[in-house]
């Protein structure tokens, strides 16, 4: 089977995906995504020139409601999962030295 | 009186008439789940509240009150539906303690209608797997044998049901994550056409193609919980306004002259023995019923895992983006933010969810979307074709729900693409977005439950439930419960 991802490939796309893998996981990975990839490839059989993609299953087109205000949630609410929060802001590490 | 045998209208009945007590229904399936689920790690969360809401229930009931039509029946759902105050984690750590805010449209609807949330059920992490192995926190294990898994991804709402944890679940449906693990553990599993049941506070993981829909023993009562959830919701840009239907009336009707597909392309090749012979059974039942048998092609299905991966990954990768350490419960600490993203992504996400983003980042990534994902979603409107051109000529088709019954832990694991191909029958539909159920029809050599599946044009629940109804009619596979859990 050809190799269709580098392992630096596979660290590009992790980077990509705000993903950092261990050491350990890579070339597991590595494998697994070309196993998988090769398998995806009998899609290339198919002549698919004429055809219209699918994005959705349903024909729908732009769906509208009335823009009315409600009440969403509380800041309490809002806040209670939050990793870390201060003054009503979700707390980050420093961005701007 | 074995309350494990009754359908919702049967305990409706013994509710009303007053001979057993909301409070005495909700307390015999947490004693189960108490006594059992030590063995069958189907449970994540159970609701604290649940007998007091019984309680409240009876007193109302006594006094004379109007209650909602379902008041006091018992639920559970899968961890991937948000629940206000019950913690959802979809089996993932990076959600580990996440406790809602909010109520899911469909949980909402369960609560007007007078229902119980006895708790929530452990799936596959994110709804990502076809064993329920992938969860952070446990392995569901399939009542029939316990060293065998229940499928996935709603493993643990297909356990519950069937080991009598809970008459009734609801989970989610993907790429069979419904109706997969509802034939491995000998229950009922129901997928709705895309877009009857809105999706608002359902956790997204591939959004054109997730819908939530019910587990239970016998078809009438995911009937009725199909009345309850399969309503127009104006949170959800992909909920369909369609007119109001009851699904629990016209399921007797006759079936004579009623055409069932079969399609050739689910019967070649890989079968296992046992099942192909319950199927052919359940195909000879509906010839004996009248109904008409007509072989259909539907050629693409061999492409359907292929589409599938590509654009359920690629939905995935996008959906993903917002765990970031930010605003959801689980965090690794790091000095800058880029370092957060990255650390508590890689720590927060299991092995196989870490997969998918992997490839759906790489066939949306520039230089390959029009080789992988554009080109998956025009053979997707190959796949769609298939299934209009099939309704022409059939009321519904009938195939098996899995080539083979329940495999045993870690024997696909650690092969990604053995693992897909377990869903090689259930992908299409979703792909298509047509409605589906899962029926129990036999046992293999081993004892272990096999199922067929029905499946529906667009908004046809009403044919797929009637030809189910008139299957469990003259059956009693769905009856049966697993030898261990049936006292």
């Amino acid at each position: 089977m050809p190799e269709k991802l580098s392992r630096d490939e596979v660290l590009k796309i992790a980077k990509l995906a705000r993903l950092r893998l261990e050491e350990e996981e890579i070339d597991g990975l590595r494998t697994d995504l070309n196993n998988i990839l090769n398998y995806i490839d009998k899609l290339s059989e198919l002549d698919t020139s004429d055809i219209e993609p699918t994005s959705h299953a349903l024909d729908l087109v732009n769906v509208f409601r009335e823009d009315m205000a409600k009440r969403g949630l509380s800041e309490d609410e809002v806040f209670r999962n939050a990793p870390e929060s201060e003054f009503s802001h979700f707390k980050v590490p420093r961005v701007i030295e | 009186m074995d309350l494990l045998t009754l359908n919702i209208n049967e305990t409706l009945e013994l509710l009303e008439s007053k001979k057993i007590s909301a409070y005495e229904l909700n307390k015999f399936y947490l004693d189960r789940i108490q006594k059992f689920d030590i063995q069958l790690d189907s449970f994540l969360a159970l609701n604290e509240n649940a007998l007091n809401e019984a309680k409240l229930i009876d007193e109302k009931r006594m006094k004379g009150e109007n209650l909602p039509k379902y008041a006091g029946i018992p639920i559970a759902l899968k961890d991937n539906i948000i629940t206000k105050d019950l913690y959802t984690t979809c089996s993932s750590k990076i959600l580990e303690n996440f406790n809602p805010p909010y109520d899911s449209t469909v949980s909402n609807l369960l609560k007007e209608n007078g229902f119980i949330i006895l708790g929530k059920v452990n799936m596959d992490e994110f709804a990502m797997g076809s064993s329920t192995e992938t969860s952070y926190y446990k392995k569901t294990k399939n009542p029939w044998d316990l060293e065998r898994v229940p499928g996935g991804s709603s493993g643990g709402a297909a356990v519950c049901v069937a080991a009598g944890l809970a008459p009734i679940s609801l989970g989610s449906d993907t790429g069979g994550s419904i109706r997969q693990p509802a034939a491995l553990c000998g229950v009922c599993g129901f997928k709705p056409t895309y877009g009857l049941v809105s999706r608002y506070g359902l956790v997204a993981f591939a959004s054109s193609l997730d819908q939530i829909g019910p587990f239970s023993r016998d078809i009438e009562d995911s009937a009725h919980l199909l009345n309850v959830v399969g309503k127009y919701d104006c949170k959800d840009s992909t909920s369909i306004k369609i007119e109001e239907k009851d699904y629990t009336k016209d399921i007797n009707n006759d079936i004579r002259g009623k055409k069932i597909g079969i399609p050739k392309e689910y019967f070649e090749g890989g079968i296992d023995s046992d099942v192909l012979k319950c199927v052919s059974d359940a195909i000879d039942f509906y010839k004996s019923q009248g109904a008409e048998i007509v072989e259909v092609s539907m050629p693409h299905t061999e492409y359907a895992i292929a589409v599938y991966y590509i654009i359920a990954t690629a939905e995935a990768s996008s959906n993903l983006a917002r765990y970031d350490g930010v605003r959801y419960t689980f965090r690794s600490e790091a000095d800058n933010l880029i370092d957060m993203y990255e650390l508590t992504r890689s720590k927060g996400f299991g092995k196989e969810v870490k997969r998918r983003i992997m490839l759906g980042t790489y066939v949306l990534s520039a230089g390959y979307y029009d080789a992988y994902y554009l080109k998956a979603q025009k053979v997707r409107s190959l796949i769609k074709k298939d299934f209009i051109s099939a309704f022409e000529k059939v009321d519904v088709l009938l195939a098996p729900t899995v080539p083979n019954t329940a495999f045993k832990f870690g024997e696909k694991i650690n092969d990604p693409v053995s693992m897909y191909l377990s869903d090689i029958f259930t992908i299409s539909l979703n792909l298509f977005g047509g409605c589906g159920v899962s029926i129990p029809c036999g046992f293999d050599g081993k004892g272990l439950p096999i199922g067929f599946q029905l499946l529906g044009n667009y908004f046809e629940e009403e044919k797929v439930i009637n030809f189910a109804k008139i299957y469990q009619n003259n059956t009693d596979w769905h009856k049966r419960l697993p030898e261990n859990f049936k006292k």
